[in-house]
């Protein structure tokens, strides 16, 4: 699809607004549907079609394997040490009202963090599981 | 209306099913599968479900679409010729689907607000969302506050099957190289 003008100026328009729908997806999730699996997927989604679009290797470029491979783990990272704060203030674990004072804004700083963590490690296990599918030679 | 979009919906989907039965391409299949999933997201908007409905949409529709086509260039896109016995398939599919249909006969009726999955925990979330102030969207609430370690549990499930399938890939791939090297 690399000589396809129409598809490649369309995809280069959206991309940026896939962005930004993840973005709004995962810091308006505790207002509207979605949340961070709904915005890990839009974004790998988003890297999914550059791939399919300009090719495999002008993606690598944009989101390096090994970037991706460690944003795996790094999104668990994330979110288990969102409920350590909680924890050394003596609060129960994952507890988000050690967040601020007030219960509403003190939950959302909770679950932005936690939701920040789950967006990690789904877009990039999503990235990486299609890196895998195409690194290998057709049998 | 609601019931003619709904009815409308799951013609669709039948329509469908019988055509992802009845095709032997497997790209045909897993673009109708897409269709499928797609069709399922709008079912689920029609029923107010709308976080199912956009996961069903991204993860179904979108990105397991291209995963299945991804499997599919590496593999063979035929499917096997339709095996001459199919006495046996048939039995075990009409007992389940059988089976299915009457478990469904002591289910609480669709939508019903009385059901029990509605009177367990579900009122004391309601209200103590509310009236603590804690997300505006229940689900969110639920989800990550409620629930957080559920959520964290299910963080770790996806690390640990991305880290599988990236194992299982890669592994097959050295395993080739060093055939090669040993080849030259």
């Amino acid at each position: 699809m690399k000589r396809d003008l129409i598809i490649r100026i369309g995809v280069k328009l959206i991309l940026p607004f896939m962005l930004m729908f993840a973005a709004y997806v995962h810091l308006h999730g505790d207002y509207g549907p979605g949340g961070g699996f709904q915005a890990g997927v839009i974004i790998a989604g988003m890297v999914i079609v550059h791939a399919l679009v300009f090719g495999v290797e002008a993606a690598k470029r944009i989101a390096p394997v090994k970037l991706v491979e460690k944003l795996v783990p790094a999104g668990v990272l994330i979110y288990a040490s969102a409920g350590l704060p909680p924890f050394f203030r003596g609060m129960m674990y994952l507890d988000y009202s050690a967040y601020g004072m007030d219960p509403l804004h003190a939950h959302e700083w909770g679950v932005f963090l936690v939701e920040a963590g789950v967006i990690t490690t789904v877009a990039a296990t999503m990235i990486a599981i299609f890196y895998a599918f195409t690194a290998r030679q057709p049998s | 209306m609601e019931v003619y979009v709904t009815a409308a919906l799951l013609t669709l989907l039948l329509a469908i099913t019988i055509a992802i039965v009845r095709q032997r391409s497997l790209y045909s299949i897993v673009i109708l599968a897409g269709a499928y999933s797609f069709l399922m997201a709008s079912v689920l908007v029609a029923f107010d479900a709308v976080d199912v409905a956009m996961t069903e949409a991204a993860v179904g529709a979108g990105v397991s679409t291209v995963f299945l086509l991804a499997a599919l260039y590496r593999t063979k896109s035929r499917e096997y010729p339709r095996p001459r016995n199919i006495i046996v398939p048939l039995f075990v599919t009409s007992v389940t689907g059988a089976a299915l249909v009457w478990g469904t006969w002591s289910l609480p009726p669709f939508g019903a607000a009385d059901a029990p999955i509605h009177k367990h925990t579900t009122p004391h979330y309601l209200e103590e969302a509310r009236a603590k102030r804690i997300a505006p969207n229940v689900v969110t609430a639920v989800l990550a506050d409620y629930r957080s370690f559920d959520t964290l549990g299910e963080t770790t499930v996806i690390f640990t099957a991305g880290i599988g399938i990236m194992m299982l890939l890669r592994q097959r791939r050295r395993r080739a190289d060093d055939r090669e090297e040993a080849e030259t």
